[in-house]
């Protein structure tokens, strides 16, 4: 720490408390209570990174979340590292280790700085206009430009820290600790009201806490000590609940609010340990009161941007607060009051101010006369037109002003300088109030945006709300407030508030110069390098709406979001187009305020909690039996079971064979199911299937195909007569909730009249299937008493029986063309009945399959699966399936879509069977289908959407959906791949068993 | 993220509720007497406008009850809410 740069006097800082840190691969000190930024400016530090584009050397300007050149990457492990973290707003821990960005080799020197030379070729909108030519050369562009791009480095390993999400609730909310938001809070809580109070600084009070002028009076007290009786006193009050470091990320409709809590970024790495990093609270308010303050803006003049350069408040804050030097020759350039708070605190400080330079005539006002008095030399109508000093400012050059202001004249002035406050006025924080949907209205006064209507809510005061003066904000925040809260009194009702008033105002948004404005660089966004002339170019290339003008010229985009630039940007739109800024409006402000990490959003939901997934009750034997899982929806669905290192293929194929040859089971536990009764149970079903349920008989079992009412295939299932009103219906995996509240919907809304009612028991049964041709025995073996004749037990119906006290539901139904019993137990005893099952096939090789063994043994039959084969424009005539369109029934869900002039086109694509040249040649699904290799461009055709080797057939076999499909049997197609052309003929869809009499074994 | 007072369960956070869409779209009690244009038109014509809308919701992580609702579409505002079967409300 350099001696004559700390000022020995601080309560915000604590002096004994000596922390290390590594910038750049120095060691440095500090003490608790410093940011980043105020440790490094006690080390006489200001070059931190290089810009964007020009990689110019840029130090640290602010000392909030609006800083655009201060943003460094913190740590260098791979998982922990964060890049963009500003230094401005990060705490100084023990151990804290950081680095520039956007700099090679380093800092110091870096190799892009001669972009800065080359900027004359580097206007606005640069790579827009050069990389679009040849646009087969884009590859080869985008390699260097995302190389020489992007602002930090990733981490490269998986984010190690906890995070948290948490509800909360309020009366009202209260966002922003300084002294409006904490008057607030006291007058909300005297009214009894539950409060939430968030402050984004470790400490409440604003930047009144600091304030060191004996101008400010609060009832007779210096303001700042007044604010500390009053943060004693919300500290200590039970209706208000504080959360410090706690920045508001978003506020959404409905007073609906996100706001992340920093819980051990200001911790030493050792103290971390398995605490909880940061937290995102969801806050509900009844009310929400927005006291965000307002942040500084800079001026815009030639080379505004070097190290060293910095805001008047920042200057202030680092003195009053942290009790840093910024600088041993200072320099002020203003256009205000505010910047002359600055100008008595380094005269308190004991440090040297050289001069004031004010682009106004003159001030009056009681702050400016007390720095008259002081004797500081003042140079009025003037303005700064040239600064020196490559990596840090060691001179201005002043010019006196012209009556117009939009010259500059007389002779250049030099004046030495080693930090340059810079102060442009104020603007209002009203990020937030417009993000929740508030619209603005221009203060010609103070050149600001000011929150004016809302349909929340909510209210802003302070100087969010455009009031700068103590007394102002005072009282108008106490008066707004109660009228919010609908108070009659509150104990702020006599508060007494002396202050220095501002009387004279003066705003030039681009400054002149000596230069013509093609030899000067005026920078508006520091981060992203635009400069006013870059704004101007936008303007005369023809961009008009300020929104356009932001992406050209990227004005505002970088990770502060144009904080700094943004009323600039418009300022100059304004003159340049002669237009009124009220008229222009605002570029959008969108969530979040300030950057936030992906730990934050996905909190808690990582790794196995990222989403749910849902097991079987056989799950734990699929994994005991070596099976891999697929997804399917949100089911874990057993997917093969590979035996001695067989591969996918291998195992399906072995599962196949087995399946056909003797017997196989599948856990077809996951297959939706919803229980419906009700005496118009029949009458419903008749409604949602295109075919007729009338004539099912109880015990019997009816596929059925259900569609959109645009006539499109939605899912199928079997459904089950149980009894007289009593059905049970089975849904595909993936459609199984969306199919329930489908006919909910209809029940409720088209249908009220009838008698029906829906469960889903999906969760409640298991189901074991048993296929194969000794399926039937197996079945005997467990169900001594059953009748299994085909007399007795045909295909396509259901009993109901006892294995010891556990109620079994039997379906004789068939997915894969085999024999098959479809065992339904209650979910309990599914573990149990499928065991039962694996015992008693154990003679007859029972092999247990899995989906992807299925989904081959119903390709073999020619059976759909709708999602598979089917995408939402598949009609049930489309899928050669017009057998199960009733041609009696008046009515269905989608029925009149199936005659529209669109569905009845001969031309629509449409299911079919493909059969390779070469009967070892697999097609990939999804392969594309054509006729004519040699035309271009190539009639796309259709695609596979199932495709397998049939071990049965010892051929490979597939489905497709082709246009006019049906008319082309027969025919001879190609399957471009990217390395052969496989040369196919269009089959029929059923493979095997044309005569369906594997059915009975 | 609205907060909607479903008429069955009262306020809750829009993460319960799904939209289904234009309200007060009758299915026509006999399709099979319409010609394509008029079929066409209750199938897929859909008001998009800037201001009072009325809308299908249903409480589907609740009690799974649709309901209307009268959504000002400009501020996401809504106007009102009433049950299934009701007449819309004169805004």
């Amino acid at each position: 720490m350099s001696k004559n740069l700390r000022i020995n006097n601080k309560q915000f800082v604590d002096e004994t408390r000596k922390l290390s840190f590594v910038f750049n691969g120095k060691k440095l000190y500090g003490y608790k209570g410093d940011t980043l930024a105020s440790a490094l400016l006690s080390n006489d530090i200001h070059l931190v990174g290089r810009s964007f584009k020009y990689h110019r050397p840029r130090g640290i300007m602010t000392s909030g979340s609006e800083e655009p050149n201060a943003i460094l990457q913190i740590g260098n492990d791979d998982a922990l590292t964060e890049p963009n973290v500003r230094a401005t707003e990060i705490e100084l821990y023990d151990g804290l280790i950081c680095n520039s960005q956007n700099c090679w080799p380093s800092v110091k020197f870096d190799i892009g700085g001669i972009n800065n030379f080359l900027s004359p070729l580097l206007p606005a909108g640069f790579y827009y206009k050069t990389f679009m030519w040849p646009a087969s050369f884009w590859g080869k562009y985008e390699y260097f430009i995302r190389k020489s791009a992007g602002l930090g480095k990733s981490p490269s390993k998986q984010d190690p820290d906890m995070y948290d999400h948490r509800y909360m609730h309020c009366d009202i909310l209260i966002v922003g600790g300084g002294v409006s938001g904490l008057i607030a809070a006291k007058i909300a809580s005297d009214d009894n009201k539950k409060v939430l109070l968030l402050e984004d600084k470790e400490l409440l009070g604003g930047s009144l806490i600091y304030d060191d002028n004996d101008i400010s009076k609060i009832d007779n007290q210096k303001s700042s000590e007044w604010l500390k009786k009053l943060i004693d006193n919300i500290q200590n009050d039970k209706n208000i609940i504080v959360k410090t470091r706690t920045s508001l990320a978003a506020y959404h409709n409905y007073n609906f609010l996100l706001a992340r809590q920093n819980l051990t970024d200001h911790l030493s790495v050792n103290d971390r340990n398995n605490k909880i990093r940061q937290r995102l609270y969801k806050i509900r308010a009844k009310k929400v009161i927005i006291s965000t303050g307002a942040i500084e803006r800079p001026q815009v003049f030639h080379n505004n941007d070097r190290p060293g350069i910095m805001l008047a408040s920042a200057v202030k804050k680092y003195i009053d607060y942290y009790g840093v030097r910024c600088g041993l020759e200072n320099v002020i350039f203003t256009n205000n009051d505010s910047a002359y708070e600055t100008a008595l605190s380094l005269h308190k400080s004991g440090t040297k101010l050289n001069a004031i330079i004010d682009i106004r005539d003159n001030s009056s006002s009681e702050i400016v006369n007390k720095v008259k008095s002081l004797g500081i030399q003042i140079y009025w109508n003037h303005s700064v037109v040239d600064t020196k000093g490559y990596k840090r400012i060691n001179k201005v050059t002043i010019m006196k002003l012209n009556d117009k202001g939009n010259d500059v004249i007389g002779k250049k002035i030099e004046l030495n300088c080693d930090c340059l406050s810079v102060s442009g006025g104020w603007t209002p924080m009203v990020h937030l109030f417009t993000q929740s949907g508030g619209k603005l209205k221009f203060d010609n006064k103070d050149n600001i945006f000011v929150p004016d209507k809302t349909n929340l809510n909510q209210l802003s005061i302070g100087s969010a709300k455009g009031d700068f003066e103590l007394d102002d904000v005072l009282k108008n925040s106490i008066k707004d407030t109660k009228k919010f809260l609908n108070i009659e009194n509150s104990n702020f009702d006599k508060i007494d508030v002396k202050c220095s008033k501002e009387k004279d105002k003066k705003n030039i948004w681009l400054l002149p110069s000596d230069k013509p404005l093609s030899k000067t660089k005026p920078f508006l966004d520091y981060q992203n390098d635009s400069t006013a002339k870059d704004i101007k170019l936008a303007l005369r290339e023809g961009f008009k709406s300020i929104e356009h003008v932001k992406r050209y010229t990227t004005t505002g985009m970088g990770t502060d979001q144009g904080k700094l630039a943004n009323m600039h940007a418009l300022g100059i739109v304004a003159d340049t187009t002669n237009t009124n800024m009220g008229d222009l409006g605002t570029t959008t402000f969108r969530p979040p305020y300030t950057p936030l990490t992906f730990g934050t959003i996905v909190g808690r939901n990582v790794g196995q909690f990222f989403d749910i997934f849902r097991k079987t009750p056989m799950h734990d034997w699929h994994v005991d039996n070596n099976a891999k899982f697929e997804n399917v929806g949100q089911w874990k669905r057993a997917w093969y079971y590979p035996k001695d290192g067989e591969t996918m293929y291998d195992a399906v194929q072995r599962e196949s064979k087995a399946a056909r040859e003797s017997s196989g089971i599948l856990d077809a536990s996951t297959l939706g199911k919803i229980d419906i009764q009700g005496t118009d149970a029949n009458e419903f079903l008749n409604r949602v299937y295109t075919n007729a349920w009338s004539k099912l008989q109880i015990g019997k079992c009816r596929y059925g195909l259900m569609l959109n009412e645009d006539g499109m295939v939605y899912d199928d299932g079997v459904t089950t007569k149980l009894g007289e009103n009593h059905y049970l219906m089975t849904t595909t995996t993936g459609g199984a909730a969306n199919v329930m509240s489908k006919l909910e919907d209809y029940l409720q809304t088209e249908w009220p009249e009838l008698d029906v009612f829906l469960t889903s028991v999906t969760d409640h049964y298991a189901t074991a299937s048993v296929c194969g041709p000794n399926a039937k025995k197996i079945i005997n073996k467990i169900f001594k008493n059953l009748d299994l004749s085909d007399e007795s037990f045909p295909h396509m119906s259901f009993k109901e029986v006892k294995l010891g006290n556990i109620s079994c539901r039997i379906m004789r139904i068939s997915f894969t063309g085999e024999l098959s019993y479809e065992i339904n137990v209650e979910a309990s005893y599914g573990k149990y009945i499928w065991e039962k099952c694996i015992e008693a096939g154990k003679e007859f090789n029972i092999t247990p399959y899995g989906t992807e063994t299925m989904h081959l043994l119903r390709a073999e039959k020619g059976f759909i699966i709708v999602g598979q084969d089917t995408d939402g424009t598949m009609t049930p005539v489309d899928l050669q399936m017009d057998w199960i369109i009733s041609k009696k029934k008046y009515d269905f869900i989608g029925k009149r879509s199936l005659y529209r002039s669109d569905t009845i086109r001969e031309d629509r694509k449409q299911l079919v069977g493909l059969l390779t040249d070469d009967p070892n040649e697999i097609l990939e699904e999804g392969a594309q289908l054509i006729k004519d290799e040699n035309k271009n461009p190539v009639d796309m055709l259709g695609h596979v959407t199932s495709s397998y080797f049939s071990p049965t057939l010892k051929k490979s076999i597939a489905l497709a959906i082709l246009k006019e499909g049906k008319k082309l049997k027969g025919q001879k197609l190609l399957v471009p791949m990217i390395d052969k052309t496989i040369k196919v003929t269009v089959s029929d869809t059923i493979f095997l068993d044309k005569e369906n009499e594997r059915i009975n074994g | 993220m609205f907060l909607i007072n479903c008429p069955y369960c009262g306020e809750r956070d829009q993460s319960e509720f799904v939209s289904g869409g234009e309200a007060h779209i009758a299915r026509p009690k006999q399709p099979t007497e319409l010609n394509d244009d008029q079929w066409a038109e209750y199938l897929f014509m859909r008001k998009n406008i800037k201001g009072i809308q009325f809308e299908r919701w249903n409480h589907v992580h609740g009690c799974r009850k649709w309901f209307n609702v009268a959504r000002d579409t400009s501020n996401d505002k809504i106007e009102k809410i009433y049950k299934m079967g009701e007449q819309p409300p004169k805004l």
